[in-house]
């Protein structure tokens, strides 16, 4: 480790912790409905889709209505993508005639998409065309990412409101996201990154000489409008099979910076415009504090891990950290970070290969999705699933001193705990039965490129990615087959809406209560006490579940190769 | 309920199909004009033309041999730099087969005269398969060679190393690097 790459970590840290709250006032104007005022110019265009859609922006709609609404548009745009993919060789914009995608490719592409997972099976420039990056990828980015604020805004109100009926519009949450934030945000964005080398151009490859006489084709396309959203939205599906390792995703140590930045930047906003909605912004910094201590955690254990090296190769004359995997101009420590922050942020852009990271290193990623991808988490998703853990520590904390659970204002009773419970459940369910069937079944086992624990861990990571939406992979995996793609596209599916669902009802539940006034009874969510629970309830009630997989891949992995055991 | 879904068909589909045409064709599409015409080269792939032949990217690696050359790290892209094809080994750290291609490496290294410990990136995959760069230390070690096979004064390739360092924000955003083929490009001036 090195005093430079802990002045990044630090100081990556506390530029976040200055946006935050400029960031979360943008987001609470526009979960009241307001326009940012340099923006206001794109009303009409607002008030022209509506009228299009043949919606009323204003018109209130109940939790049921809200979440059958936005389940129609999900099921109804993966549709969209899926015919474009499986129609990709008859379409337009496809110069070096890509075949149209397969059956279950397609619906793993769609379902990826759809529910901001953004796992990818293929390699994006060697199987779709610059059309389906464009038309049949990059609205998803968009809108999967303005789903979930959606949804945070949804939940917001029912803290928020007293004795309501609604939890707001689903149709104008996600206009309204999509063109006064992601878009504005995305142009900018994405100028910034082609001046600074990534390509945007509708041409697909070009075919150059090399000093020795080579021939090198190398792949082009609107790579930089793709790559801002990715980011932004954190969706993490890279125009290259290398993601953010890619020159072309990611020329240097500053877009670098940049894009690590801007996965967690809305992140970082929504619990400060929670705050402000309940009336209390002291609320929204005790999550982020909560966050904060966990990625700290999260970063120096995979630092660490990752700058020791790996022994087997110090055996053979190696000098320093783990570059297997690595870019030279990232280095170790951020690239440490940078798997963190892709991991606690359901993004799964990845600047590394997480599969050559140490066992220690590697581990990390792993329990950072299993805790919910809370740790900030994705745009929305992670204040929701936050928010189901709050439910729970204030229920745990009312057990033990024999009074009934207040949250922000909120009486928090059976119906809701068992909902959060529900929804918690999800991920263990999909994780680890997915991960148990494809031990057992010889299309699951002819999966991993790595063999003994280390194999074991490609398997685990794989259903962790999927259920908890990130997309990141241990990528020796080859997931291109039928068996991974159908059972990783349920775990999408599942991991996505199964949570979402139970999230809108307890919105629903919340708003039609009415406030209760804080008492001397009431026990105070904002202290450093509230932050010890609230990070206690994560790592235990999200955490320990995994325990026994955990051990029986990369702690495994750690300790044979500590005893010099090779695969 | 069944009224609640009944009524949310027509915008999911009519809404669906504004916001893929907006942020699936208008933005690409926008982006697109005006990187092509404000930043043609960024935008084009940062393309080097030496004599009106394309010679390369300067951000993508390529594969060198000839003992005159600095060369790049390993890649696991396709059959070697392969920028259709970019790719990590996805070997984890316990695997035999990165034990084994990393002692290959080695013993060609130590076979070429090379002692003393090696910079780690010199012999291990890169995540794309297309990193452009070496470590500075990396680099360094390969001078003697290199100044050997085109018969000039060490230290004027040194100094071409030396001059070739970037350190974008000393350190602190990434590490220290040297840009494999502008250097590269460097050596044949000199020859010429």
């Amino acid at each position: 480790m090195t005093w430079q790459g802990w002045a990044l970590i630090l100081g990556f840290t506390a530029v976040l912790g200055l946006l935050a709250r400029p960031m979360g006032l943008w987001l609470f104007a526009l979960a009241e409905g307001q326009a940012p005022a340099g923006l206001r110019w794109l009303a009409p265009l607002e008030r022209g889709l509506y009228r299009v859609a043949g919606v009323d922006p204003a018109a209130e709609m109940g939790w049921r209505r809200y979440a059958l609404h936005l389940l129609a548009f999900q099921l109804v745009t993966a549709l969209f993508t899926y015919l474009i993919l499986r129609a990709q060789g008859l379409l337009p914009m496809n110069p070096l005639g890509r075949a149209g995608v397969g059956a279950d490719g397609a619906f793993n592409i769609a379902v990826s998409f759809v529910s901001n997972t953004n796992w990818q099976w293929y390699g994006g420039e060697g199987t779709l065309s610059n059309l389906s990056q464009m038309l049949a990828l990059t609205p998803h980015n968009f809108l999967s990412a303005a789903t979930g604020m959606a949804i945070a805004f949804a939940l917001i109100r029912g803290f928020a409101r007293t004795s309501a009926g609604g939890v707001g519009n689903f149709w104008a949450d996600l206009t309204r996201v999509t063109l006064y934030l992601l878009l504005p945000v995305s142009l900018v964005y994405a100028l910034y990154l082609v001046a600074s080398g990534v390509p945007q151009t509708f041409d697909a490859q070009v075919v150059v000489t090399t000093l020795e006489g080579a021939t090198q084709n190398i792949a082009l396309g609107p790579v930089a409008s793709q790559e801002a959203i990715k980011m932004l939205g954190t969706n993490g599906g890279g125009f290259y099979n290398a993601n953010s390792g890619h020159p072309f995703e990611n020329p240097t140590a500053i877009t670098n910076l940049v894009q690590m930045l801007s996965i967690f930047l809305i992140g970082v906003g929504l619990p400060i415009a929670f705050g402000r909605a309940v009336g209390d912004e002291r609320q929204g910094w005790a999550i982020l504090a909560v966050m904060g201590a966990l990625f700290l955690t999260a970063v120096g254990v995979t630092y660490w891990a990752e700058a020791a090296g790996n022994p087997v190769l110090h055996g053979l004359g190696l000098a320093g950290g783990n570059m297997e995997g690595k870019e030279v101009r990232f280095g170790i420590a951020a690239s440490a970070l940078f798997a963190v922050v892709t991991t606690a942020a359901s993004c799964g852009a990845v600047n590394a290969m997480h599969d050559s990271f140490t066992a220690l290193g590697g581990l990390v990623p792993i329990v950072n999705m299993e805790l919910g991808e809370v740790i900030v988490g994705g745009v929305g998703a992670g204040l929701y699933g936050m928010l189901l853990f709050a439910l729970l520590g204030v229920f745990i904390a009312g057990l033990m001193v024999g009074r009934s659970p207040e949250y922000v204002g909120k009486k928090i009773e059976a119906r809701e705990v068992k909902l959060a419970v529900l929804a918690i459940a999800v991920l263990p369910l999909m994780i680890l039965g997915g991960t148990a069937l494809a031990s057992v079944l010889p299309a699951g086992l002819a999966g991993p490129l790595n063999k003994g624990p280390h194999g074991f861990s490609e398997i685990l990571y794989a259903f962790t990615s999927a259920a908890a939406n990130n997309g990141s992979a241990f990528a020796g995996l080859t997931a291109g087959t039928p068996f991974y793609n159908g059972l990783l596209g349920v775990a999408m599916w599942v991991g996505r809406f199964f949570i979402i669902v139970p999230v809108l009802a307890i919105a629903g539940s919340l708003a039609a209560k009415r406030q209760v006034p804080a008492g001397p009874g009431s026990f105070p969510t904002t202290g450093p006490l509230w932050v010890g629970l609230l990070a206690g309830v994560v790592l235990i009630l999200g955490g320990l579940t995994f325990l026994p997989a955990l051990v029986l891949g990369p702690v495994a992995d750690h300790v044979a190769i500590a005893a010099g055991a090779l695969f | 309920m069944l009224h609640d879904l009944a009524s949310a068909w027509r915008p999911a589909v009519t809404l669906g199909v504004a916001m893929f045409a907006i942020t699936g064709l208008a933005y690409p599409a926008l982006v697109t004009g005006v990187a092509q015409t404000v930043l043609p080269y960024q935008a084009g792939g940062s393309l080097i033309v030496d004599g009106g032949r394309v010679v390369g990217s300067a951000l993508i690696g390529q594969g060198f041999t000839r003992a005159g050359y600095f060369h790049g790290r390993p890649s696991a892209a396709g059959s070697g730099h392969d920028a259709m094809a970019s790719a990590g080994s996805n070997l984890g750290p316990g695997a035999q087969a990165l034990h084994d291609r990393v002692q290959a490496s080695v013993a060609a290294l130590q076979a070429g005269g090379e002692t003393g410990p090696i910079a780690a990136d010199r012999v291990t995959a890169s995540a794309s398969g297309l990193d452009p760069h070496l470590s500075p230390a990396a680099a360094l070690a390969q001078v003697p060679r290199i100044a050997g096979a085109r018969g000039l004064p060490e230290p004027r390739v040194q100094a071409l190393v030396d001059a070739a360092i970037e350190n974008p924000c000393l350190g602190i955003a990434g590490d220290p690097v040297v840009n494999v083929l502008a250097l590269n490009r460097e050596l044949d001036k000199l020859k010429g």
